[in-house]
């Protein structure tokens, strides 16, 4: 793998039952390339749960995966509501996913901690009323 | 112990089981889909009451050995098709979740 490859997905953010497609497909082209099960798993559910994110919260996005020998980067952008309070939004627990999205099993405050946690570096860029820029970053050991 | 196995011994329903090879490596019990992706182990059965689409993405990222329905729980016919393209085992029992987990952990 001499140059760096790059995966787009649109998420779409019409149909909550499709959430997860991409990550799941990513997690497919990573296993083709022959990465360890730990790096693809921490890069596939890393990704599940932005894509969850950008599916309840901002009508869907994009995401963009880099992958390289040493490190896999994601990008996920969308145009939602944006987030007021990062450090908040970071909490364990701290959710503002509607009544609808919790009786399916979400909702529960642990999708951006669980993004950190699996990744070795995350940034949030967000601005309220123009959207949300997430990038992280999963070293490969 | 294989799925195929763990379903037998406890007389599991198979709803679908594309991968009955799998090894049982552990347990899991929640249905806080996202409280679950952060800390249950590859390789485990995970109890759950959850039946939607996303159990499925769940398992997938992952890697259960299975999802075992508790309680009764419906499982729509939409489900069951995706897990088995996504090569997903779904047992499923009448029993509440805790006897599950007893009983699984009796096993493994």
């Amino acid at each position: 793998m001499p140059e760096p490859l790059k995966f787009t997905y649109d998420i779409n953010g019409e149909n909550f039952a499709s959430a997860g497609e991409a990550s799941m497909q990513i997690k497919k082209e990573l296993r083709s390339l022959g990465f360890a099960p730990e790096t693809i798993r921490r890069v596939s559910i890393a990704m599940y749960e932005g894509e969850i994110n950008m599916v309840i919260h901002a009508g869907g996005g994009v995401a963009e995966v880099l992958v390289c020998p040493e490190k896999i980067e994601i990008t996920l952008t969308d145009h939602g509501p944006g987030i007021p309070d990062i450090d908040l939004a970071m909490q364990e627990g701290y959710s503002t996913a509607p009544d609808a999205i919790r009786s399916i099993g979400f909702g529960a405050g642990m999708g951006l901690p669980n993004m950190k946690k699996y990744t070795d570096e995350m940034i949030i860029e967000s601005e309220v009323q123009k959207g949300t820029k997430v990038f992280m970053r999963v070293d490969v050991k | 112990m294989t799925v195929n196995e763990l379903a037998s011994a406890l007389k599991l329903r198979v709803v679908t089981m594309p991968e009955p090879d799998t090894v049982v490596e552990g347990g899991y019990a929640g249905d806080l889909l996202s409280w679950v992706m952060g800390n249950a182990t590859q390789g485990c059965a995970w109890m759950t009451i959850m039946t939607n689409r996303n159990i499925v993405a769940v398992a997938q990222l992952i890697d259960m050995a299975c999802v075992i329905i508790t309680e009764g729980s419906d499982i729509p016919e939409d489900v069951v098709q995706l897990a088995e393209k996504q090569g997903i085992n779904i047992l499923a029992t009448d029993q509440p979740t805790y006897e599950t987990c007893v009983r699984v952990s009796s096993l493994i």
